[in-house]
C-alpha cells in the first residue's frame, strides 16, 4: 500500500517534469524538470532497492550532468526558442511514428511481463556486492569505459577550445 | 603413285591477285591493274590445264587436304579439295571462259572509272567459284555459293551511283539470299542424319539407301531444299527474278557470271548431290518440272523483249532451264555438256553484244539497230556462231547438248513426252527469238542515231559510258580475240558429245551414284532393240532440227522479209501480248505480295512498334522513372535535422513493428 | 508489492517523452535534454527489471550507461559550443548546411 502510494507520488512528479520539459520554451526552465525529474527517478531507484544506484543518479546524473547542461546554457547564453517552421516530417511522420513504436514495445513488454510483482526494495545485497562484480566479472567494461571517459574529456577539451591561428599554437609550443 | 596436284593453288592464285588489285589498284595504272587480274586468272588456267594433264581416271576422285577449320565434337569440316571428271569439266570451263572475259573486259572497261575495283571483284569472283567447284563438302561449297553471290552482287552494282544498278544489286542478293536459306537447312538436315558434310561421308552412308517413295522421307526432303538453293542461285522458277535486273552490270560481267559460270552453280551443286537425287525421286520430278517451266516461260518473255541484253538473260533462264531438265531425268551428263557449250555460246552471245552495244555507243534497243554486219564484221560472224550454237542447229555446240537433253527427257526412265513436247516448242521459241535478234541488230537498214552525230548521250544499263570517236566502229582487237576463241568452241565444242563421249568421260562419276534397283529397271525398260531405240533418237533428233530451223525460217519472214508484221501480230494478240511484254507482271507481284507487306511491316511493327516504342521506350522511361523515384526521394536529404530525427522515429516504429511481426508467427 | 507492468509504464512514458522533445524542440541543447530524459527511462527499465528477476548486472549494466551518458553529454555539449560559435545560433533548424 505505502509500497504503490510511494510509487505513484514519485511517478507522478517523473512525469510532470518530463511533459514539463517539453512544454517549456526556455531552456533553462527545462533543464530545471530535467533535474526534478532525476530526482524522483532516484526516488523510484530507492523502492526498488537499488541503493546504490540512486546515490550515484542524484550524485553523478542530477549533480554533474545537469550542472553541466545549466553551465553550457548559461555560457551560450540561450534564449527563448524562436518559433521556427523546420520539419514537416518531423511532426507529420515522427510524432505518429514515435507514439506507434512507443504503444507497440510498452504493450510487448506488460502482455509478457505477467503477473510478476516486484516487492519493496527488492534488490538485494549492498553495495560491496556491486564493487565486487564491477571488479570481478565486469572488469574489461570497466576499464574501458574508463578509456572512453578519458577520450571524451580530451573530446570535449579539443572541441570546445577557441578557435586558434596556426601561428598561435607554434608560438605556445 | 598420285602426283600431288596442289589444286589449292588454283582458287589461291585469283585472290591474291584480287587483293594486289583491291589494295593497291589505285595507285596502279591501268596496264598494271590489267597485267596483274591476267597474271593471276591466266596462272589459274595454266595450272587447271597442268591438273587436267595430270589427270587421269584412275585417280579420280582426288582428295587433298588443305587445312583442318572446324573440329567439334564428332562433327569435322576441313578445307579440303575435291577433284573427279565433273569438277575438272567444270574447272576448265570456269578457269577457261573467265581468262578470256578478262581479256576482253581490259579493252571493254578501259575507259571506265574504278577500272581495278572491277578487276578486284573479278578475281574475287573466280576465287569463289573455284572454291565451290573444288570443295570437298558442302560446307566449303557453301562458302564458294555466298561467295560467288557477294561478288556478283558487287558486280552488278558496279556503277553504284546509278539507283537501278544499286537495286538491281540488292535484289540479286536478296533473292538468292532466299535459295540460300534453304540450302541451309538442307546442310542443317545433312548434319544432323548424316553427322557430317564430307561428299565422300555423305555419298557412302547414302549409297545403300534404295529409293524412296514418291514425296516423302529424308533425301526427298534434302533435295528438294538443295533444288531451292539451286532455284535462287540459277534463277529457276520462283527466284529467277533477279537475274533480268542483273543486266545492269557491266557486259562482261554478265556474261560471266550470269551466263557462263555462276548461274551453272546451282546445276553443279544438283550434280554434285546425284547420289541424295537418284534416291528421291520425288525431288528428281520436282528439279524436271521446274527446269522445263522455266525454260518455256523464260522463252516466251523473250521473243518479245526489246533490249537485247534482256533477249539474253531471258535465253539464260531458258537454258539454265534446260539443265534442270537434264538433271531432273537423272541424265547428269546431258545437264553438264549442255552447260560446257552454253557457257561457250551464251558467253560469247553477251560479249558480243557488248561488243555491238560498244561499236553504236551504248545503245541497247534493238530498235535502234540494224544493218550492223557490214559495219563490224568480226562481231557479226562471232555472234552468227553463237545463234546458230544455241538455236541448236547442227553441227554446232548447242546442237549436241541441247538435242542429248531432249532425248533423255523422252527416253529416261525419269522422264515422259511431256517434257520433251514443252521441250522442243522451248526448242523452237529459243531458235525464233535468237534469230530475231540476229536479224533486228544485224540486217536490215540501221535504225540509229550513232553515224550520223558521232556521239550518244545516254548511257544505258549495262552500257559503258559512251566516247567521243565518231562512228560505229569494231571493238579493239582484245575485245575482239576472245569473241573467236569463244567462237571456235561454240562450233567444235559440242562434237565431243560425239559417240557419246562426253557422257562416257563422266560416267564414273554418275554411274557410282545409281542404285542397283534404278539401274535394273533402266536396263528392263530398254527392252527394244539397239536398233529400234537408235530409230527413235534419229526421229527425235529430225525433230528438233525441224524446230531450230522452222524457228530460223519465222524469225526471217517476221523480222527480214515482212517486217510489219510483228505489229500487226502483237496488236491481234493485244492484252496476251502486253502480258507477256511485261513478264507477266511477275515482278509486281512479288513486289505486292512481298516485299511491300514486309516494307510495310518492317516499318510500322518492326521499327515503331518495337524498336521506338518497346525498346526505346523501355530503356528511356525505365531511365526516366529511376530520375523521378531519385528525384522523389531526394527530399529526404533535407539536411534538417529534426526532419532526419522524425525519419529515425518512423524507422524505429516500423522496425519495431516487423519484430513483434516475426514474434507473433 | 507492484507489478513489474507499472515500472515498465513509467519507464515507456519517459522514454515517449524523451523521443517527443527530440522531435519538437527547436534548441540543441533541449534537444540533448531529451536524449537525456531517454536514457534515464531506460535505466528505470534495468533497475526494474533487475529487480524483478534479483540480478545484480541490471545495476552495473545502470552505471555504465550512466557513465556513457556522462561522458556522451560532455563531448556532445562541447559540439554544440563550438558550432554556436561558427553559427551563432542554437536554432537547429538553421544549423542546416547540408541542405540542398
Amino acid at each position: 500500500m505505502l509500497h504503490l502510494a510511494l510509487f505513484s507520488l514519485f511517478g507522478a512528479i517523473c512525469v510532470a517534469g518530463a511533459v514539463n520539459l517539453l512544454v517549456q520554451r526556455h531552456p533553462i526552465n527545462s533543464a530545471l524538470s530535467l533535474v526534478v525529474v532525476m530526482g524522483s527517478l532516484a526516488g523510484e531507484y530507492l523502492l526498488l532497492g537499488a541503493e546504490f544506484v540512486a546515490a550515484i543518479q542524484v550524485i553523478v546524473y542530477a549533480g554533474a550532468i545537469m550542472v553541466l547542461f545549466i553551465f553550457v546554457i548559461m555560457l551560450l547564453n540561450a534564449g527563448v526558442e524562436e518559433h521556427t517552421q523546420g520539419s514537416r516530417v518531423a511532426l507529420l511522420i515522427g510524432v505518429p511514428g514515435m507514439v506507434i513504436g512507443t504503444v507497440l514495445v510498452a504493450w510487448v513488454l506488460v502482455a509478457h511481463s505477467g503477473t510478476q510483482e516486484v516487492a519493496l526494495g527488492a534488490l538485494p545485497g549492498p553495495p560491496k556486492t556491486i564493487g565486487w562484480l564491477l571488479f570481478h566479472d565486469y572488469l574489461l567494461p570497466f576499464e574501458v569505459t574508463s578509456v572512453l571517459v578519458l577520450i571524451a574529456i580530451m573530446g570535449a577539451v579539443v572541441l570546445a577550445a577557441p578557435a586558434r591561428s596556426v601561428q598561435q599554437t607554434k608560438r605556445e609550443g | 603413285m598420285t602426283p600431288n596436284l596442289h589444286l589449292w593453288l588454283i582458287p589461291i592464285l585469283p585472290l591474291i591477285g584480287a587483293a594486289i588489285n583491291g589494295l593497291f589498284g589505285k595507285r596502279f595504272t591501268r596496264q598494271i591493274t590489267s597485267a596483274v587480274a591476267l597474271i593471276f586468272s591466266g596462272a589459274a588456267l595454266a595450272w587447271a590445264l597442268w591438273v587436267a594433264l595430270q589427270f587421269s581416271p584412275a585417280i579420280a576422285p582426288y582428295k587433298e587436304f588443305f587445312a583442318s577449320w572446324i573440329r567439334a565434337g564428332d562433327f569435322r569440316a576441313d578445307f579440303a579439295f575435291y577433284l573427279d571428271q565433273l569438277s575438272l569439266v567444270m574447272l576448265l570451263v570456269v578457269t577457261g571462259v573467265g581468262f578470256l572475259i578478262h581479256v576482253y573486259s581490259i579493252g571493254y572497261m578501259w575507259e571506265e572509272g574504278g577500272f581495278y575495283r572491277f578487276f578486284c571483284y573479278l578475281n574475287l569472283f573466280m576465287f569463289f567459284m573455284l572454291t565451290l567447284i573444288l570443295a570437298a563438302n558442302y560446307l566449303q561449297m557453301f562458302i564458294g555459293w555466298e561467295g560467288v553471290g557477294l561478288a556478283s552482287y558487287l558486280l552488278i552494282g558496279f556503277w553504284f551511283t546509278k539507283d537501278s544498278a544499286a537495286s538491281a544489286g540488292k535484289k540479286a542478293f536478296i533473292v538468292n539470299r532466299i535459295g540460300d536459306f534453304g540450302f541451309l537447312i538442307a546442310l542443317f538436315l545433312l548434319i544432323k542424319h548424316f553427322g557430317s558434310l564430307n561428299f565422300d561421308q555423305i555419298f557412302s552412308s547414302i549409297m545403300p539407301m534404295g529409293p524412296e517413295t514418291q514425296g516423302s522421307g529424308l533425301l526427298t526432303s534434302i533435295g528438294l531444299l538443295l533444288m531451292v538453293g539451286a532455284a535462287g542461285k540459277s534463277a529457276q522458277i520462283p527466284l529467277y527474278v533477279w537475274l533480268p535486273d542483273a543486266m545492269e552490270g557491266p557486259t562482261p560481267v554478265s556474261a560471266l557470271i550470269h551466263a557462263a559460270t555462276m548461274v551453272t552453280a546451282g546445276v553443279y551443286m544438283v550434280a554434285r548431290s546425284h547420289v541424295i537425287f537418284d534416291r528421291a525421286p520425288g525431288a528428281l520430278m520436282v528439279v524436271a518440272i521446274i527446269g522445263t517451266l522455266t525454260a518455256f516461260f523464260a522463252a516466251t518473255i523473250g521473243i518479245t523483249q526489246t533490249d537485247i541484253k534482256k533477249v539474253l538473260a531471258y535465253s539464260t533462264i531458258s537454258q539454265l532451264g534446260y539443265m534442270f531438265l537434264g538433271c531432273g531425268v537423272a541424265a547428269y551428263s546431258a545437264g553438264v555438256f549442255h552447260l560446257m557449250t552454253h557457257a561457250f555460246f551464251k558467253g560469247l552471245l553477251f560479249l558480243a553484244a557488248g561488243s555491238v552495244i560498244h561499236a553504236i555507243g551504248g545503245e541497247q534497243d534493238m530498235r535502234q539497230m540494224g544493218g550492223l554486219r557490214t559495219k563490224i564484221p568480226w562481231t557479226f560472224w562471232t555472234m552468227t556462231a553463237a545463234t546458230f550454237a544455241i538455236a541448236g542447229i547442227p553441227p554446232f555446240a548447242g546442237f549436241f547438248s541441247k538435242d542429248e537433253i531432249l532425248w533423255q527427257a523422252y527416253s529416261s526412265v525419269h522422264g515422259s513426252w511431256v517434257y520433251w513436247l514443252i521441250g522442243v516448242i522451248t526448242a523452237f521459241m529459243t531458235s525464233f527469238y535468237m534469230f530475231r535478234l540476229w536479224f533486228l541488230t544485224f540486217f536490215g537498214e540501221y535504225r540509229g542515231t550513232a553515224e550520223s552525230h558521232g556521239h550518244d548521250d545516254h548511257s544505258h544499263a549495262g552500257a559503258p559510258a559512251p566516247h567521243g570517236h565518231g562512228g560505229i566502229h569494231e571493238s579493239p582487237r582484245v575485245m575482239l580475240v576472245p569473241l573467236v576463241i569463244l567462237a571456235v568452241l561454240s562450233v567444235i565444242g559440242g562434237w565431243v558429245g560425239y559417240h557419246n563421249t562426253f557422257e562416257n568421260f563422266l560416267a564414273p562419276v554418275f554411274r557410282a551414284g545409281v542404285t542397283t534397283s534404278a539401274e535394273a529397271g533402266q536396263a528392263a525398260a530398254s527392252t527394244e532393240s539397239h536398233a529400234e531405240e537408235g530409230a527413235r533418237e534419229s526421229l527425235l533428233m529430225g525433230i528438233s532440227i525441224a524446230a531450230a530451223v522452222g524457228g530460223f525460217f519465222l524469225a526471217w519472214l517476221l523480222y527480214h522479209r515482212r517486217r510489219d508484221l510483228p505489229e500487226k501480230v502483237a496488236h491481234s494478240l493485244g492484252g496476251l501480248y502486253t502480258g507477256v511484254l511485261n513478264k507477266y507482271y511477275i515482278d509486281e507481284l512479288y513486289a505486292a505480295l512481298f516485299v511491300a507487306p514486309l516494307i510495310r511491316g518492317s516499318s510500322k511493327l518492326l521499327w515503331r512498334g518495337i524498336d521506338q516504342n518497346v525498346i526505346d521506350a523501355g530503356l528511356d522511361n525505365s531511365a526516366e522513372a529511376a530520375r523521378e523515384v531519385s528525384d522523389t526521394v531526394r527530399h529526404m536529404q533535407s539536411g534538417n535535422l529534426r526532419s532526419y530525427a522524425g525519419w529515425v522515429a518512423a524507422g524505429a516504429a516500423g522496425v519495431v513493428l516487423y519484430m513483434i511481426w516475426i514474434g507473433i508467427r | 508489492m507492484i507489478p513489474l507492468s507499472y515500472y515498465l509504464v513509467l519507464s515507456g512514458i519517459l522514454f515517449a517523452c524523451g523521443v517527443t522533445g527530440f522531435l519538437i524542440k527547436r534548441n540543441i541543447i533541449s534537444i540533448f535534454m531529451s536524449i537525456e530524459l531517454m536514457l534515464n527511462g531506460v535505466n528505470l527499465s534495468f533497475v526494474a527489471f533487475a529487480a524483478e528477476w534479483k540480478a545484480l548486472s541490471g545495476q552495473i549494466f545502470v552505471f555504465f550507461v550512466m557513465v556513457v551518458a556522462a561522458a556522451e553529454a560532455a563531448v556532445g555539449l562541447a559540439i554544440i559550443i563550438s558550432v554556436f560559435r561558427t553559427r551563432e545560433t542554437l536554432n537547429v533548424d538553421q544549423v542546416n548546411l547540408l541542405k540542398l
